[in-house]
């Protein structure tokens, strides 16, 4: 299929998200669409499948002009979409899900499993995607669940696969396993469309690479033509600097010990295995690991935000297992939870608010129960200077800020208190190139200060850009404790469960 | 290459012309009165309530009706009784809820008829008293993400703990009143507490808990007043003791109006909790639980805790309600005491958008036709339900800004004006 967007605009009140977008898809070509969030990639992506509707513009396939009132007409027209977030029913079978909304039925409207598992055989055979079809898919690691997705996209006779940030979940292996998928589909004539964010990936396999920013096409170019240096420049519209400048880290005394750390989910299911871990004052030890493998709950528990099944947390040689997260912070740990939004920040309330929410009850914030409004708007504007945070004023609502400058309110209020140990929980998922720059700087500024630094990250290369060691957690347990310089291959090897060769401390 | 060069695409560009200067104040005011911003969808509501009003008027009463169906013939005879009806429906609400100009006129040529005059005025505030103070317990429990639905039960328990108060302790007046405020506070405060501290402790949902101990008290009451002390003696009927004159409210302007002691500290709470959610530690807690608990115990904060508290403090300004109508208007209890008036205070809360200052507002528009509907009722034959329907109808377009917005065609309000007050029940 040959598709062309010409001109699509698309506007939400006074923003205007996509701004005359042209691009062309040739047939069986891998195109990547690079931008960073909030540049309109997701936007457009919704306009092609019929989420939205463009204010102008128009969307050809094949040199004809279409239009797509809802994602069915989309489907009809052989438009596939993996999105971000797998669209799976956990409790059905693999069978189950890729048959779902058109099910192959026998006389009377009985389901036709049979004809549903040879369809996917077939399938799985022909594209060297190999799935079991009788497989819950909750069952599946996250790499499997997404050539669930792809098949059931390719069962619907697709001719365009677009695939929104299909990497952000997968381990680098499995990344490569789905780049191999892609070159055999588009082998077969299937386009593909490619959203990322990461540069790496779109050299390594895309045919054409469509860059956006703030809703505009700034270029489009090929690998061959470009390096990460040049991506990253146009994708962010001034020079940016890769690589996290510093120095060797100076460990001193060990700050945080976990002894036999073990932690079990709601169901009593174990989530982190006897896990002895140690963080030495100015060094950044990073968790590395793909997501779901307990990293999260064991930031937790550092916290006191889960509860400790076994083992002792220990905090400059004082144990703090199962302390409530007021001592945990007062104790002089300073976190930067995995998903701000949620955890870390109070949308509607203002960005000065939201600075004091840990110490909004004490001096010189408080007294004698009533706050003291003047000092927090006055702190909060000397912190909105110190850590660049970009708004007109405190009172601003946090909730209408941009990502990266959510963070920097979190990293803000958290590096406020006298820390010994900051856990940094994926502090840049999200963010832009500018900002995660800023968080880099900011947590390498903070080792070099003393600070104990526990980066968890699912992100190899910030891992990589930032750790001096490597813990890699797989199914809770940690698998080995290498230095970043073994490489993304042998780390990559262990976040699937490999254990490293030498002694893991 | 086909790539433009990043620098001509200027960063930071700006997708909308910032306007230069600043716009007159007519014209920013006229740019506030066309955006869905929390007063306009209020009083569009209001509106709303009275047009809906108005069409029940005119279909169900006789005349209008009867002309209606001559409307071929006599076109503007249909239209202009209808108009006349209505008119003179709302105008009884108005007399019957705040004042009479006629009254107005006798007082002033005659100089009597003072009492009568502001007589409609004394007893709107009567009524809005307890739902100002139901309605501030509520709305602190909203703000903090929890629903107390147990408004009734809680003020029956503050009018009780204040009733015993009343008749069993014998102090004077300037004694005995402040102990019967602060036993209503406690009477509530302890039917806050018990939700509370099930939902801290065991993850119970307080809106269950909440309506179930609604039933325990009020059958706790009917079991209560057919037994001693609390009694009135030599009685069969299920009425309580009636509290003395020490115990009983001060009326503020003379005994022939019936505010009293109660309209004062319903105003002062609800100033109390304005500061004490604005300005306090405590409050602020509150606030950040009710909008992200996860935040909140990201932060250190005891969500647990907060959650026994607001329930406890909630608890008690609905008590101080039951005590206000007790020893303000009513000195005794019945089976069933209180009606309503726990639910309204929901609705006042709603109204009100969980700001005390809105709930005084909502509070007095609600007291208002209340009071003037039942004038109207007498006065015309219009009967009093027809102001629940309208109270109805504005909480209905009040809780649904989107339908508002939609039917006249206003402009979004900006970002930071985030209307959306009502949460889902979960958790």
């Amino acid at each position: 299929m040959k598709l062309e967007l010409a001109g699509i605009t698309k506007r939400f009140g006074a923003l205007v998200a996509n701004n005359g977008i042209d691009l062309t898809v040739e047939p069986g070509e891998i195109h990547c669409l690079l931008g960073e969030n909030g540049a309109g990639k997701s936007t457009l992506m919704n306009v092609l499948f019929g989420l939205l509707q463009a204010d102008a513009g128009e969307i050809r396939i094949d040199g004809a002009a279409v239009r797509f009132a809802d994602p069915g007409d989309a489907i009809r027209q052989g438009i596939g979409m993996v999105h971000q977030h797998f669209m799976l029913v956990p409790v059905f079978t693999v069978a189950e899900n890729v048959v779902l909304g058109f099910e192959p039925t026998r006389a009377l409207g009985f389901l036709d499993r049979q004809k549903a598992r040879a369809d996917i055989r077939r399938l799985s055979a022909e594209f060297g995607l190999e799935v079991d079809p009788d497989a819950t898919v909750e069952e599946l690691p996250v790499g499997i669940q997404q050539r669930v997705e792809i098949l059931k996209a390719l069962l619907r006779d697709v001719s365009l696969l677009i695939l929104d940030e299909p990497t952000a979940v997968l381990t680098p292996q499995e990344t490569d396993g789905l780049f191999t998928i892609m070159r055999s589909l588009a082998e077969s004539g299937c386009s593909i469309l490619f959203i990322t964010h990461k540069l790496k990936e779109v050299l390594a396999v895309a045919d054409r690479i469509t860059v956006v920013r703030q809703g505009k096409v700034v270029g489009t170019t090929t690998p061959a033509e470009s390096d990460e240096e040049e991506l990253a420049t146009m994708m962010v519209g001034r020079n940016v600097d890769l690589v996290v400048r510093k120095t060797a880290a100076e460990p001193g005394e060990p700050m945080l010990s976990l002894g036999a750390l073990t932690l079990t989910d709601e169901r009593g299911v174990t989530v982190v295995d006897h896990v002895d871990l140690t963080v030495r004052a100015g060094e950044v030890v990073a968790l590395a690991g793909v997501q779901g493998n307990g990293q999260t709950e064991l930031a937790e528990a550092l916290l006191g935000l889960h509860p400790v099944a076994g083992g002792t947390i220990r905090l400059d040689g004082k144990d703090i297992t199962g302390s409530t997260p007021r001592h945990a912070l007062r104790a002089g740990i300073a976190y930067i939870p995995e998903d701000r939004q949620r955890e870390g920040l109070v949308l509607g309330m203002s960005i000065g608010d939201n600075l004091v929410l840990d110490l909004h009850n004490v001096a010189p914030y408080a007294r004698h129960g009533a706050r003291n409004l003047t000092e927090v708007s006055e702190s909060g504007q000397r912190k909105l200077s110190e850590f660049d945070i970009r708004a007109t004023s405190v009172e601003t609502p946090v909730g209408t800020l941009s990502g990266g400058n959510q963070q920097k309110v979190v990293v803000a209020r958290e590096l406020s208190r006298p820390v010994r140990l900051l856990v940094a929980a994926q502090p840049t998922r999200g963010l832009d190139v500018g900002s995660i720059e800023y968080v880099h700087r900011r947590i390498i500024e903070e080792r070099d200060r003393g600070t104990a630094v526990l980066l968890i990250s699912s992100e190899l290369d910030e891992i990589l850009a930032l750790a001096d060691q490597v813990a890699v957690m797989f199914r809770g347990a940690v698998v080995g404790i290498v230095p970043p310089g073994v490489g993304r291959e042998q780390i990559g090897l262990m976040m699937a469960g490999a254990h490293e060769e030498g002694d893991p401390e | 290459m086909t790539a433009v060069p990043a620098e001509s695409v200027p960063a930071g560009e700006s997708t909308t012309g910032e306007p230069s200067g600043s716009p007159p104040w007519w014209s920013t005011a006229l740019h506030r009165m066309t955006e869905a911003n929390v007063a306009v969808v209020t009083v569009l509501a209001v509106f709303c309530g009275l047009v809906f009003g108005a069409i029940l008027i005119v279909v169900t009463t006789t005349s209008t009706l009867h002309a209606w169906g001559n409307v071929g013939s006599h076109p503007w005879h249909a239209i202009s009784l209808s108009f006349r009806t209505v008119g003179t429906a709302y105008g009884d609400l108005f007399i019957g809820s705040i004042f009479s100009p006629s009254a107005l006129g006798h007082a002033v040529s005659t100089g009597h008829g003072w009492v009568a005059l502001f007589t409609p005025l004394s007893e709107t505030l009567v009524a809005a008293t307890p739902l100002i103070l139901a309605g501030t317990g509520v709305a602190l429990g909203f703000s903090t993400g929890v629903f107390n639905i147990g408004g009734q039960g809680q003020f029956i328990a503050g009018a009780l703990a204040a009733t015993y108060v009343g008749f069993g302790v014998h102090l004077p007046l300037p004694l005995h009143v402040p102990l019967v405020v602060l036993a209503g506070a406690a009477g509530g405060a302890v039917a806050g507490f018990i939700p509370g501290f099930l939902k801290a402790r065991t993850g119970a949902h307080e809106v269950i808990v909440t309506i179930m101990l609604n039933y325990i008290i009020l059958d706790l009451l009917d079991y209560l007043l057919t037994t001693k002390p609390l009694q009135a003696p030599h009685q069969s009927n299920s009425i309580s003791q009636t509290i003395p004159s020490s115990a009983t409210l001060p009326h503020l302007f003379g005994s022939g109006l019936r505010v009293n002691a109660g309209l004062i500290v319903a105003l002062a709470v609800a100033a109390g909790a304005s500061w004490f959610m604005k300005r306090s530690t405590l409050g602020f807690t509150f606030r950040v639980i009710g909008s992200n608990p996860d935040a909140g115990r990201t932060a250190g904060m005891d969500a647990k805790l907060a959650t026994i508290l607001v329930l406890t403090i909630s608890g008690a300004l609905v008590g101080l309600a039951g005590m206000s109508t007790l020893a303000g208007t009513d000195f005794f209890l019945s089976s069933g005491y209180g009606g309503g008036t726990g639910f309204n205070a929901i609705t006042v809360a709603l109204l009100g958008r969980n700001k005390p200052s809105g709930v005084v507002l909502g509070s007095l528009l609600f007291a208002a036709l209340i009071t003037g509907g039942r004038y109207m009722q007498a006065a015309t034959g219009i009967p009093l339900d027809l102001t629940t329907v309208i109270q109805a109808v504005i909480v209905f377009f009040v809780a649904t800004p989107a339908l508002i917005r939609e039917i006249f065609r206003l402009r979004e309000a900006g970002s930071g004006k985030i209307l959306l007050f009502t949460k889902g029940w979960a958790g």
